[in-house]
């Protein structure tokens, strides 16, 4: 009873977190945007003359608005994966979060509690699978809108997640060689180590060009700028949910944003260090001068949850400058960077990180 | 997997793989397989095989069955028209069906439960991978030359005629 409320706890925990950093990553996109564009922003809504910079008008006034519009669907459509879509392209991303390790382990009382909602030891596989089936969403969206401009987003949508999900599992392909499991939280853990005593093994030291190939193919997972093209508004209107309104729009927009998220705490967790403090371990800090200051299990937990939390804010924050940086590839730019670009440089470095390890470790152990 | 949950996800299962077979409309059969392949990948987990079905989820719902998705709907293909029931097509149909059903009787009867528990780590990534990587070796090796002749395949197929 008591391991399933736990259990109950840390799941609620890392959704709420990824809700709010998702939120935080909306107010980026209006407040930022306007920073780089030389404007001023969402600043109409307020409550009592508040605005607070924004945040009244992108976290709770859009929020209302969105659920409160009405829900249209046009004639024509198949209603039922009309209204399967959205929900499709929305819980595989957020039940991908179950295997995030957001701290290390906190005690309390006899218990050491595992900071991670689900102990799967094939955790990287199982994200995997679960953004695979995100695809659906986007596919069945644009078909069932009746609308060609749907069905043209939907097709773009499903060869570009497809195209990039194979550089994005080549990528992952080298971590998990120089980790050596599949394990999340073990992947987390492993980046404790200090490099001759000072430097923090993190994981983009020894995989950097995994980092860089799943970083492009985790923003075009994302269809994000400047890989938007299935929901280029130039050429398609809005793509494949063109013909969602309300708070079926709301779950579309609300799922790419929480997949800018996922690839948030990814990158984190598998390239820099997850919620690793350096120099911090379980009983605080040590210095690598020699300098220790003990710290109580809970004060530990904290900062590693916080630190787990900024590098997630940072990284959102990253995605979000990077869209409003760079312009729209075209489909064939798209294609040719996937699958001529990302992926024999996957397949390359998957084989110089089997070379190194192989060689590091000596002649057959 | 307790007897109650086994034989509701079963049910589900059986329904939605003939949901495949019978509905018309060619995207709701596909999605019926893309839910029939996740229940079997439950299945999966039950039987303590989880990088079995992460994989079948992984290539088959996330890969396989998005490519036919793509396919029906570039052939824009409408609503299907049943075709006219043969007397000769039920007739076959039916015949199939019994030699099926007697064969999964048949097999049923040779079933024996496991005898022990299966060890710890079975199912694992590294228990299979060292499965895969001594015992079957050379079929694993020779399963990937045959996956890279379909490739090679496909690739010739689709060059335009120069």
């Amino acid at each position: 009873m008591a391991d399933a409320a736990i259990t109950a706890a840390k799941a609620l925990f890392i959704i709420l977190l990824v809700v709010q950093v998702m939120g935080l990553g909306v107010f980026f996109e209006r407040k930022v945007s306007a920073l780089i564009q030389d404007r001023i922003g969402a600043n109409r809504a307020a409550i009592l003359g508040f605005a607070g910079l924004g945040l009244v008008n992108t976290l709770i006034a859009d929020p209302v608005k969105f659920l409160l519009k009405e829900d249209v669907v046009p004639a024509g459509t198949d209603r039922v994966l009309h209204f399967l879509a959205p929900v499709l392209s929305l819980v595989p991303v957020l039940v991908t979060f179950a295997v995030v390790p957001f701290g290390d382990v906190l005690e309390v009382g006899s218990r050491t509690i595992n900071l991670q909602a689900a102990d799967l030891n094939v955790g990287i596989l199982y994200i995997l699978a679960m953004v695979s089936l995100a695809v659906y969403g986007v596919v069945l969206g644009g078909w069932a809108s009746n609308n060609r401009w749907s069905l043209l987003g939907g097709i773009r949508g499903s060869a570009q997640m497809i195209s990039y999900e194979i550089a994005m599992g080549l990528a992952l392909v080298g971590v998990v060689l120089a980790y050596g499991t599949l394990d999340l939280q073990a992947m987390a853990r492993a980046q404790g180590h200090l490099l001759w005593g000072w430097l923090p093994a993190w994981g983009i030291l020894y995989q950097p060009v995994a980092f860089l190939i799943f970083m492009t193919a985790g923003v075009a997972e994302s269809k994000r700028i400047p890989f938007d093209l299935p929901e280029a508004e130039s050429e398609l209107v809005s793509g494949y949910f063109t013909e969602y309104s309300g708070p079926k729009h709301l779950m579309f927009m609300m799922s790419d944003f929480v997949e800018v998220v996922l690839v948030a705490c990814l990158v984190t967790t598998l390239f820099f260090g997850g919620w690793q403090v350096p120099y911090l371990v379980r009983d605080g800090f040590h210095l690598p001068w020699g300098a220790a200051l003990a710290l109580p299990s809970w004060a530990v937990a904290l900062l590693q949850v916080t630190s787990f939390a900024l590098k997630l804010v940072f990284f959102t924050w990253l995605q979000i400058v990077i869209r409003w940086t760079l312009p729209r590839f075209r489909y064939d730019q798209l294609m040719r960077l996937g699958w001529q670009g990302l992926l024999p440089l996957g397949l390359a470095n998957v084989v110089v990180s089997a070379l190194v390890i192989v060689l590091a470790a000596g002649p057959a152990a | 997997m307790s007897p109650l949950i086994f034989l509701l996800l079963a049910a589900l299962t059986v329904a939605s793989a003939l949901t495949v077979v019978v509905h018309k409309n060619p995207v709701h059969s596909a999605c019926a397989l893309v839910l029939t392949l996740c229940l079997l990948a439950v299945f999966f987990v039950g039987l303590d095989a989880q990088l079995v079905a992460l994989l079948q989820v992984i290539v088959y719902a996330g890969a396989i069955v998005v490519l036919f998705l793509f396919v029906i709907m570039l052939l824009n293909l409408q609503v299907e028209t049943r075709a006219m029931a043969g007397a000769l097509l039920v007739g076959s149909a039916a015949a199939g069906g019994v030699a099926l059903a007697a064969l999964i009787f048949a097999a049923l009867g040779r079933t024996v439960a496991p005898a022990a528990a299966v060890p710890a780590g079975f199912g694992e990534t590294a228990a299979l991978a060292r499965q895969l990587f001594t015992a079957y070796l050379l079929p694993f090796e020779l399963t990937s030359v045959l996956l890279l002749v379909a490739i090679v395949g496909a690739v010739a197929l689709a060059r335009k005629p120069t």
